[in-house]
């Protein structure tokens, strides 16, 4: 038998007004939806809850709609599977498309949804480990130790944000719908990240994701990602591109994941015309990613080559969006 | 707590006092007996525990029993019938897809659900839904022949 999970009682609410009562009721109250990322981290001790609140039971959550201004609505309790299947997502948001289908193995993307690959905890090579591992190590700054073991000088927790779907619906441009016992609020989904690897989510107690919001989309968009494992893996490294056509050329909103405790956008406001030098002008796509990201010693590949390959990745990612070779 | 669940595993419907925070795995393995279903990694990384709920692949050792309250449970279990391997089952066996046998359940469980849904698929198809399932002996080419060998026979 399995090493026996903490007692905690499930509560199945059927609407987000009573999940967020659940929640706000009992402060150690935890939300599980697909349970692909929380039940390993009660497993390993990582996470310790006395109730857990069930939202696969809200229809709400799960649905998909045409946003007021033409765009889309994606509920977060929608599988990750449904959203690699649907053809509305494919066509006019491909990066999103792309980015779910590269969650994980295809099982685990039949329960976990976007709200939780959203909401995923961050990563670290000295944080997701068993128990005992984690203790003969006195724990870490993430989690009831009191030293970050990646920087040991620093005051905060280093651990890498892993979640694919987050560059993709940042690329997009998506706001991100937060409900809670004050009522709903809505913000950028950049906005909805901290680079602290140990308090990464802007979320409040009481709060669920409810909803991303996509305006509609101006031009084409792709994701791709390294991992130690193609076929299941989370990110050492992500990119997702976005492209937006103007009448001064075309610009690149360019999300990265796997790098820093948050997921960024890399500000890279030049615009490529028919007159530009592409070679330069990716070039100089890349150099900005690269300064961009701060990768840490979280995996067990080395950070300079991640900061390169996800730099790569972009001007590759970015080429291909405009029908050059990589 | 716990609580009063009702479900259907591999055909028959089932009563149980489960508690909450009781895994499908454990449930499955000590409470029914049907021990078919591995623990590999213990942690949703290596695809041996698949079973199917509702007909779909889910990890057992990642999911809730209390969870599968009104669902449909499959193990490998309910492969054979009356004393007759299943399609899947010949076709590991007869192709030499299963060598130390430890992963064989998860993936017979996982190309379950595939054939259900897609009765011929090629074998990109077939690698891209064991995705999730690891193998450490056979190297992957013996396991896609066997549920080729699979598709085959169904079709036959």
């Amino acid at each position: 038998m399995t090493e026996v999970l903490p007692q905690f009682k499930i509560v199945t609410p059927d609407c987000v007004e009573a999940a967020i009562a659940a929640l706000a009721g009992a402060p150690d109250a935890r939300a599980c939806a697909g349970g692909t990322d929380i039940v390993v981290a009660l497993r390993k001790g990582l996470s310790e809850t006395g109730t857990l609140v069930d939202l696969t039971g809200i229809a709400a959550l799960r649905e998909t709609a045409t946003g007021a201004d033409g765009g889309m609505v994606i509920g977060a309790g929608v599988t990750l599977a449904a959203i690699e299947r649907m053809p509305e997502i494919g066509e006019r948001y491909p990066a999103i498309a792309r980015a779910a289908a590269a969650v994980a193995g295809p099982t685990h993307r039949e329960v976990a949804t976007l709200g939780g690959n959203l909401c995923l905890d961050t990563r670290c090579v000295y944080y997701n480990q068993s128990h005992w591992w984690r203790k003969s190590n006195d724990f870490c700054l993430k989690y009831r130790g009191d030293t970050c073991h990646v920087a040991p000088q620093g005051n905060r927790c280093r651990a890498a944000f892993s979640g694919d779907m987050a560059p993709a619906l940042m690329a997009h441009g998506a706001e991100i719908e937060i409900a809670g016992p004050d009522g709903t609020r809505r913000l950028p989904l950049a906005e909805f990240y901290h680079e602290d690897g140990a308090a990464h989510l802007a979320l409040n107690p009481g709060e669920i994701v409810v909803a991303a919001h996509l305006p509609p989309a101006g031009g084409v968009s792709d994701y791709a990602k390294i991992r130690v494992r193609g076929a299941i893996d989370f990110p050492l490294a992500g990119v997702a591109v976005a492209t937006e056509p103007g009448s001064a050329g075309t610009t690149f909103r360019i999300a990265v994941t796997g790098t820093n405790s948050k997921p960024l956008l890399v500000d890279f406001p030049d615009a490529l015309t028919g007159e530009s030098n592409a070679d330069a002008f990716f070039a100089a796509m890349q150099k900005a990613v690269q300064k961009a990201v701060s990768p840490q010693r979280t995996t067990t590949i080395a950070p300079h080559y991640r900061r390169l390959s996800v730099s790569a990745l972009t001007a590759r990612v970015a080429r291909g969006l405009v029908g050059l070779a990589a | 707590m716990k609580r009063v669940v009702s479900l259907t595993v591999n055909g028959r419907e089932v009563e149980d006092i489960i508690p909450d925070n009781l895994l499908l795995i454990d449930y499955l393995r000590e409470r029914r007996g049907l021990t078919g279903t591995k623990q590999g990694c213990d942690g949703g990384e290596c695809g041996a525990c698949t079973v199917l709920v509702n007909g779909r692949p889910r990890l057992s050792c990642v999911t809730l029993a209390a969870s599968c309250a009104g669902a449909e449970v499959e193990t490998v279990e309910a492969q054979a019938h009356g004393g007759r391997l299943s399609a899947l089952q010949r076709a590991f066996h007869e192709n030499l897809g299963a060598q130390c046998g430890f992963c064989t359940p998860g993936m017979i469980m996982t190309a379950e659900a595939l054939l259900r849904d897609e009765p011929d698929p090629d074998e990109d198809r077939i690698r891209e839904a064991l995705g999730g399932n690891l193998c450490r002996c056979t190297g992957y080419v013996k396991i896609i022949r066997s549920v080729r060998a699979a598709a085959e026979e169904l079709k036959a």
